[in-house]
């Protein structure tokens, strides 16, 4: 039932705000396709100011991941890992999520096939993977489009709540299966 | 920090890279995600293009305005440094509803037009301000109500059960996204990260911006 109606909503929500906000403007005596126009300008040159800040945070991401240095941070958190009821399979995802989507998510596929989606160690995959986002893709792009170099504490801030999102996946994985 | 990470991501990716023999991956890796960064933005225009011309109408029309004003209880409590009727309230706020309905294509639009609003208060160029270190971490922890694609591999696996997962992930998101606003607000206020504190630590690069 509740499935049904969150189905719905992703289904309908951009076409109701397709339709309705037009139609709203027009109702409301908006030029609406002048100020559609108008507003849609900025899309391009927005797209383009983040690309120098996802080269650079990408091929970075890119160099790491491919070097095999994931072993080496894994063996490392092992230890607090194994304290907390995760399976070690999860980790190297864990800590890929923060770094790159798609690649956490090839590992999440990865776990599926070898594991199944049904085991623990597949549904606490697909918890801790729906419960964050990506923060150094996100620290690029929302940063690159207003040329934010000095982030301050969103970096520490972002990370440590990847790990308390990833602690917490651990934790509720096992209370809830 | 993000000097120290992004240094330290290409010095061990190198250096591991010789003693694991994976020196041809990662040059390949480099230049390879290089230009997969350039497909990402460039995918964005179409999407951004569209979703910044609807958003232009409901803010011509009010829509935003109405759902700036109801929300801004909690918002200003948030962002205690932007004016009520400020753009990027508008901008925020839709960019949060859009991630909590799962709806990724339409989020990063709102977002990214939310942080160039931002940025016109920022009275340092280059360094981020609260409210800007406050959204992004609203946004990397993003409660989201339909974990659409995971529910979508999950299917495509052979789940038994794919949607199973949703309820606990609902709980471990939003306990993630406290953290983070705890985490913000707390880690704002700290010596280290004082605006005037990093940019005396700079000075010239700051400015240019």
């Amino acid at each position: 039932m509740l499935i049904n109606i969150l189905n719905s909503i992703s289904l309908y929500a951009i076409p109701v705000l397709l339709l309705g906000i037009p139609l709203y403007g027009f109702i409301k005596k908006v030029k609406v396709y002048e100020v559609f126009v108008g507003g849609a300008k900025e899309g391009f040159n927005t797209a383009i100011r983040i690309i120098p800040y996802l080269v650079a945070m990408l091929a970075a991401i890119g160099i790491f991941r491919a070097s095999g240095a994931m072993d080496y941070v894994v063996k490392v958190f092992s230890p607090i890992t194994n304290l907390i009821g995760m399976p070690a399979e999860i980790l190297p995802m864990g800590i890929m999520r923060s770094l790159s989507g798609g690649g956490a998510e090839g590992m999440m596929v990865e776990l599926f096939n070898t594991h199944g989606p049904d085991s623990l160690i597949g549904r606490m995959a697909s918890i801790s993977m729906g419960s964050t986002e990506t923060t150094m893709y996100c620290i690029a792009v929302y940063y690159g489009v207003a040329k934010i170099t000095k982030v301050r504490h969103t970096l520490s801030v972002g990370l440590i709540v990847d790990a308390i999102s990833l602690i917490a996946a651990a934790i509720i994985t096992n209370i809830v299966f | 920090m993000i000097n120290g990470i992004w240094l330290g991501f290409i010095v061990i990716g190198v250096i591991v890279s010789i003693f694991t023999g994976n020196v041809q991956a990662v040059t390949d890796a480099a230049i390879s995600f290089a230009d997969t960064a350039v497909e990402i933005a460039i995918g964005l225009i179409g999407i951004m293009t569209l979703w910044l011309g609807i958003m232009a109408i409901a803010e011509k029309a009010g829509l935003i305005r109405g759902l700036a004003k109801a929300l801004s209880p909690i918002m200003k409590r948030l962002f205690p440094d932007v004016p009520e009727d400020h753009p990027a309230m508008g901008a925020m706020i839709m960019n949060i509803a859009a991630n909590i309905l799962g709806l990724g294509n339409a989020a990063t639009p709102f977002g990214l037009k939310a942080m160039e609003e931002l940025n016109t208060l920022n009275e340092h160029k280059g360094v981020a301000t609260d409210a800007m270190a406050m959204f992004l971490a609203i946004n990397t922890s993003s409660v989201t109500l339909l974990p659409a694609t995971v529910i979508g591999l999950r299917a495509a696996a052979g789940s038994t059960n794919a949607t199973e997962v949703i309820g606990p992930i609902i709980l471990a998101t939003t306990i993630s996204t406290v953290s983070a606003i705890i985490l913000a607000k707390l880690f704002s206020k700290m010596k280290r990260y004082q605006i005037e504190k990093i940019i005396d630590e700079t000075d010239v690069d700051v400015k240019e911006g």
